[in-house]
């Protein structure tokens, strides 16, 4: 039979909308406007998980985001889904697909249900205790273990196939949680004309007012005035409703992360809609409406499912039309328990018996549900529940003067439970604000706001749904008037019913039990009983952060919400200090928990980080080249050709530029155009070089150090003209360049007139290398003479190329070949490079990539800066102290260099490094050593920088960093490796054409 | 994630458009050749770290690009002024930290 | 559609995505010049342009085909519709012959955008962080800031019309958060 416990009527289900969905592969029915819970409630399920340490039965506790108990996991499809769900906030649609967590083999009989018979082993901190020693162990042994038992849901296996989106929006009011406060507050902040956003957690809006079907709000029943105001809300353009949408994290500034569930509802989901979306929020004013959470009462058996929170229980028989039992007990110290045992009467339910713990209840309530029939016991305190998988039955207790005596028996298969209430002070808390202990209350409440929040209802502590309404009212007008400057009266909202809830217990209840065969649960999820919390206060941990640590409590997915209070009283009664003494943990961000997804947004795949391309990109593309990331650039790394791999392609590339001539794309090149009368004299403090007798029209090689006297960066730079210069940097470097230069510009010598620009991407530079180079470009330049002696090596014209296409050709080379490379704009750069690209060809010549770059620049002993340097190295380190301007008075870095430690003997320094066999390659930053097996902790004299084999020594070759490196040369030393050292000869760190003869063909 | 308020653009901006610079109001030394080892090593690498207050250079680097500085409580986040670069730094009482920290300052 | 000329969405563009109330295109080729200098200098470089460079924060001044965007105290945005970079620049160096001041072209660096339509700002807000509401981010108001990783300059040309000008490596990064950000918005 299917929905045994529907009601014959009522509820804000549709009954003309059967659902039909699975759980554990069974399939049942519910109702459009079911949640998963509901539903398995209406079908008499109550076993729906196994707890996280013991294993043990768990059922439905709660009928909100706070469920410890009730999580499963959601399968769209194979190899998908989402884990740790709560099953009260997963909304029924047709063919959802449910399954239980956390056992093995089925959900009824569970093997790991044999740590529930260990339980002793599992007592707090039973983690540092048992898995001490011996230490060797842990790898091996109890971490695996560990891991394999540990952890809730299964992970997917495949990738998400979700999309997720993200949203930034600003607002005047941003109301979290959209209960009678918050609605209250958003109408009175919507009069003034204020920007607000209303978000709520559940699938409809309203709280408290969806099952308060007693109540009246300005003489309507409170469903029908909830729905005029928010009908009144959503046509206002000035107010934003979010349905599904957690607030989940209160940041700096009132910066507020909230989390949208868009499309997990839908049976079909549009595939445009995105699964989640992340909103963040800046707002002037936020007003915390969260409501407050029923508190469990601890007493032995207290999570046995069809154990349920008693406000739950009201809300499955008034909002979804589901009895959660046939026959249901109700354990209280509250008077709102009254209200839904007399509800669930009403709606066809059989109330067995209110235990409420107090001596004299108030008189009405129990004359009230006396009338209706239902048996009322005062002093008397439920003390444990018979079965296992669900309650058969119910023990009561006698209070007299603090003792308990045995009081019966009452049969049940469902316990409803009511401690009292917790203000939910969660966001005000992650806002940085203080709480305050109300000891009347017995909870903490909202504390002076530190940034721009207030809390209203009955999360500020207060009671009644008139009381609520009317506060609600004045936050949302107050909080308008604070954002907009103007004021407004709140409005009058008239309830009458939703009374305030009074009555409250903290802790553990007293039983007549054996204590040491009984256990009461403090923390459903984490497992952690009210023992384990004394426990830990006898093993020493007095401060509530320790006890949290050691217990694991308040530690679960609800963030302690349901359990910190409970914790809080049974340490402080353990430790005899008051409970404000023992202080509360801080609430963290996440409020719910969050996917992966939610907060990555649109950050994946393709779109994670930008991709640069250069405008040759597609050409290089088209002929098969082989890239590599640089920075966010894509550079070509080489050229293969006919099935060659990269050694072969790379090698290829090498020779062809010694020998005829190499095109290479160098547009990533950072590029700054320094400009002003003070230009050179600006370049001349930020550089070692001398810049002041550099001739317009020249060229030069420039370092630049930081203030600690190290290389940042290099770069050729030219100069256009007295006042302008046109600087290179690395392709890595540029932005940490021009920022290092803006620092020095802005903020030290503001007095000089020069101004920077980036002109990274206004030029694509193509660069020509090779003794053929002059060939294959002069026949498309327009107007500039390339005679050397009219171009020498390191000099620069503008000029055009191909008839009007503006070029900067500079006469530079990174190859030891003569060279040069065209700075031409990047929309006519593609042509200009085929251009080019057709000549070279002509000539037998070749494209060639990064690694071709790097192999022929360490040839020469060029540095390359991040690759020879790591930001402790000097130009005297590298042996550029040909570099420093020698008669400059300063630059950035130069009182560094006198530094001691910076002219000490035993600094390493650039060499060359070839293997005594000739053939072996070095590994890039293998440790260099004096003997071949050094014993253990001799420090290395170096290591290896750059390794290559080189087509044009004809052997590999290396470059590296030694300790007196430059002292050593011919000396043999070794690199350990693990096949066994090689043996390397200290040699000069150029290996082609010394003398430099080949720039000036 | 904080709000700065620009002095050059007189708007507040989400602190991504930032970069923050460390200390502010340390002078590079007109003669830095002029300075002793241990003078050098002081201005290169030695800060207050304070408990409270702080002056601090901030640059609204997607932004207008310029260089500013700011008084934030670095206990609290909160900004107390921000000023254009070569203004002097505003007077604010600092507010103390619970107890004096000795390691502050030098 | 927006009412600006320097700017068009017609003729030589292309369109990058069009939906019910959206419509994002690449614009044609416009003249760009970075303009770096004292006010001064402003003043006498916005006589020789024929827009005045705007001394107010984040404001943007156009006439016709010409436009000046304040980004910084002592800089500027040029972009021109009508005459090629090297007249415009020759212009204006003349005017500035003695006055201290740095003017690049940057014509090529930059490629812009054109997001149109009703759900325009909603559209941006997928990766910009800014208040775009008109009483926070009125028409002609324009400014450096992020979209997503990549630094733009946002132009607010109408009610429902704005241009961002990135740097042109970034185009295919913002294009395509713009198409991924219109899907479901």
């Amino acid at each position: 039979m299917t929905q045994i416990r529907r009601t014959r009527s009522g509820g804000r289900i549709d009954r003309s909308q059967p659902v039909r969905f699975t759980f554990d592969g069974r399939e049942l029915t519910g109702f459009a406007g079911d949640t998963l819970a509901s539903a398995l409630l209406a079908n008499d399920e109550h076993l729906v998980g196994r707890s996280f340490k013991y294993h043990r039965p768990r059922g439905i506790l709660t009928a909100g985001s706070e469920e410890p108990n009730a999580l499963v996991g959601v399968t769209r499809s194979p190899g998908s889904g989402t884990p740790n769900l709560r099953a009260t906030q997963v909304e029924l649609h047709e063919g959802l697909s449910a399954r239980s967590q956390n056992r093995f083999p089925s959900l009824g009989f569970d093997i790991g249900a044999v740590n529930d018979l260990l339980s002793p082993l599992f007592v707090a901190g039973f983690y540092y205790k048992t898995f001490m020693w011996p230490k060797s162990f842990w790898n091996r042994v109890y971490e695996p273990f560990i891991r394999a038992a540990a952890g809730l849901g299964v992970a997917p296996t495949a990738p998400d196939r979700d999309r997720y989106a993200n949203r930034y929006a600003h607002c005047d009011v941003l109301i979290a949680g959209a209960g009678p406060a918050g609605i209250a507050a958003a109408l009175s902040a919507a009069e003034v004309g204020a920007r607000v956003i209303l978000a709520d957690e559940q699938a409809e809006m309203g709280g408290a007012l969806l099952h308060e079907t007693g109540a009246t709000v300005e003489r309507q029943p409170a469903d029908r005035w909830l729905e005029a105001a928010l009908a009144e809300l959503a046509a206002n353009p000035r107010v934003t409703l979010l349905l599904r949408t957690t607030a989940f994290g209160y940041f700096n500034h009132n910066y507020i992360a909230l989390g949208e569930r868009v499309t997990d509802h839908l049976a079909v989901p549009d595939p445009d809609l995105p699964r989640e979306r992340l909103w963040q929020v800046r707002a002037r004013q936020v007003v915390i409406a969260a409501g407050s959470i029923e508190r469990p009462l601890v007493f032995p058996e207290n999570d046995r499912p069809g154990v349920m929170l008693a406000e739950a229980g009201r809300i499955y028989a008034n909002r979804y039309g589901v009895l959660p039992g046939r026959s249901i007990a109700v354990a209280t110290a509250c008077d709102t328990a009254y209200r839904a045992a007399l509800d669930i009467h009403a709606a066809g339910g059989s109330i067995a018996v209110i235990a409420d713990l107090r001596e004299r209840p108030d008189e009405a309530l129990v004359a009230e549900a006396r009338a209706a029939g239902i048996r009322v016991e005062t002093s008397c305190v439920v003390t444990g529940v018979l079965g296992r998988k669900r309650v058969r039955s119910v023990l009561l207790g006698r209070l007299r003067s603090g003792s308990v005596t045995a009081a019966g028996t009452v049969n049940a298969d469902c316990l409803l439970m009511s401690g009292g209430w917790t203000p939910n002070v969660s966001l005000h808390s992650q806002s940085r604000g203080k709480l305050v202990w109300d000891a009347e209350r017995g909870a903490y409440l909202p504390g002076a706001a530190v940034q721009a929040e207030r809390s209203a209802g009955s999360c500020a502590g207060v009671d009644g749904l008139a009381a609520v309404l009317a506060d609600g009212a004045h936050a949302g007008a107050e909080a308008a008037r604070e954002a907009t400057g103007t004021a407004h009266a709140p409005r009058q909202i008239v309830a009458e019913g939703g009374e305030a809830g009074i009555g409250w217990v903290l802790g553990a209840l007293p039983h007549d039990r054996d204590a040491a065969r009984v256990r009461a649960f403090v923390d459903y999820q984490n497992d952690v009983t009210a023992k384990d919390v004394k426990l830990a206060v006898r093993e020493g941990m007095h401060s509530i952060e320790h006890i949290k640590r050691y217990t694991t409590t308040g530690m679960a997915t609800d963030q302690g919400r349901l359990s910190n209070m409970n914790a809080l009283s049974i340490a402080s009664t353990a430790l005899n200090r008051p409970v404000p003494e023992v202080g509360l943990t801080t609430f963290r961000q996440p409020y719910t928990p969050v996917s992966f997804g939610t907060l990555a947004t649109t950050s994946r795949g393709d779109l994670f980080d930008p991709v640069r391309k250069t405008p040759i990109h597609g050409w290089a593309a088209g002929q098969g080249a082989a890239f590599e990331d640089v920075s966010l650039w894509k550079r070509a790394w080489y050229f293969p050709r006919g099935g060659e791999d990269m050694h072969r392609a790379v090698e290829r590339e090498c020779r062809t530029v010694r020998e005829s001539v190499g095109l290479f794309d160098a547009s990533t090149l950072g590029k700054i155009e320094v400009v002003g009368p003070d230009a050179a004299e600006f370049l001349n403090r930020i550089y070692t070089n001398p810049w002041l007798k550099l001739g317009p029209g020249r060229l030069r090689y420039g370092l630049m150090l930081n203030e600690a006297g190290f290389i940042m960066d290099d770069g050729v730079v030219g100069r256009l003209a007295e006042d302008r210069f046109h600087v290179t940097t690395t392709t890595g470097g540029a932005p940490r360049v021009l920022a290092h230069m803006e620092d020095y510009l802005q903020t030290e010598w503001p007095d000089l007139k020069v101004w920077l620009t980036s002109t990274t991407e206004q030029w694509a530079v193509i660069a020509v290398q090779g003794p053929k180079a002059r060939e294959a470009i002069a026949p498309l330049v327009d107007d500039i003479d390339l005679a050397t002696e009219a171009l020498p090596h390191m000099s620069m014209r503008e000029g055009h190329v191909m008839g009007g296409i503006p070029c900067r050709l500079f006469r530079m080379s990174f190859t030891g070949e003569a060279g040069y490379e065209l700075n031409v704009p990047p929309s006519r750069a593609r042509e200009v490079w085929e251009a080019v690209w057709a000549n070279v060809e002509k000539l037998g010549g070749c494209a060639y990539g990064t690694e071709t770059m790097h192999v022929l620049r360490a040839e020469k002993g060029y540095i390359i800066v991040g690759q020879e340097t790591d930001g402790t190295v000097t130009p005297d380190d590298v042996g550029m102290s040909w570099a420093i301007g020698k008669k400059k008075r300063d630059f950035v870095g130069m009182r560094s260099l006198a530094r001691p430690d910076l002219v000490a003997e035993g600094r390493k320094q650039l060499v060359g490094l070839l293997t005594r066999d000739g053939t072996a390659l070095l590994e890039e930053g293998a440790q260099i050593t004096r003997e071949a097996v050094p014993a253990l902790k001799t420090p290395a004299l170096g290591h290896v920088t750059s390794s290559y084999v080189s087509p044009a020594a004809g052997r590999p070759i290396a470059l590296a960093m030694i300790a007196d490196g430059r002292a050593r040369m011919g000396e043999t030393l070794h690199v350990p490796m693990p096949e066994g050292a090689i043996t390397v000869e200290v040699v000069p760190p150029v290996f082609v054409d010394p003398e430099g003869a080949r720039l000036n063909v | 994630m904080l709000l700065i308020q620009c002095p050059y653009c007189a708007v507040e901006r989400p602190e991504l458009e930032f970069r923050y610079g460390g200390e502010a109001h340390i002078a590079r030394p007109e003669s830095p050749s002029e300075l002793t080892d241990e003078q050098w090593a002081d201005f290169l690498y030695m800060r207050s770290n304070p408990k409270g207050v702080m002056a601090e250079r901030w640059r609204h680097v997607h932004g207008c690009g310029r260089f500013f500085n700011a008084l934030r409580d670095t206990v609290s986040d909160r900004f107390l002024a921000v000023y254009k670069a070569g203004e002097p730094r505003p007077a604010i009482e600092v507010s103390a930290p619970a107890a004096p920290n000795k390691e502050t300052g030098r | 559609m927006s009412e600006a000329i320097l700017y068009s969405a017609d003729g030589d563009t292309e369109t990058v995505l069009a939906a019910p109330g959206l419509r994002v295109s690449r614009t044609r080729p416009v003249a760009r010049f970075a303009f770096r200098g004292d006010a001064a200098a402003a003043g006498k470089a916005g006589a020789a342009f024929g827009a005045s460079l705007p001394m107010t924060p984040l404001a943007a001044n156009q006439v016709a085909a010409r436009a000046a965007l304040w980004l910084g105290p002592d800089e500027w945005l040029l972009l021109a519709a009508d005459e090629p970079p090297a007249a415009i620049a020759a212009g204006i160096e003349a005017a500035l012959a003695d006055v201290p001041h740095a003017l690049v072209d940057v014509s090529e660096r930059n490629l812009a955008l054109l997001v149109e339509g009703e759900r325009a700002a909603r559209l941006l807000n997928t990766q910009v962080f800014l208040d775009l509401d008109l009483a926070a981010f009125p028409v002609g108001m324009a400014t450096r800031t992020l979209f997503a990783k990549a630094e733009i300059i946002l132009w607010r040309l109408g009610d429902e019309a704005f241009a961002v000008e990135c740097w042109r490596s970034f185009a295919p990064y913002i294009e395509g958060l713009l198409l991924e950000g219109a899907r479901g918005l």
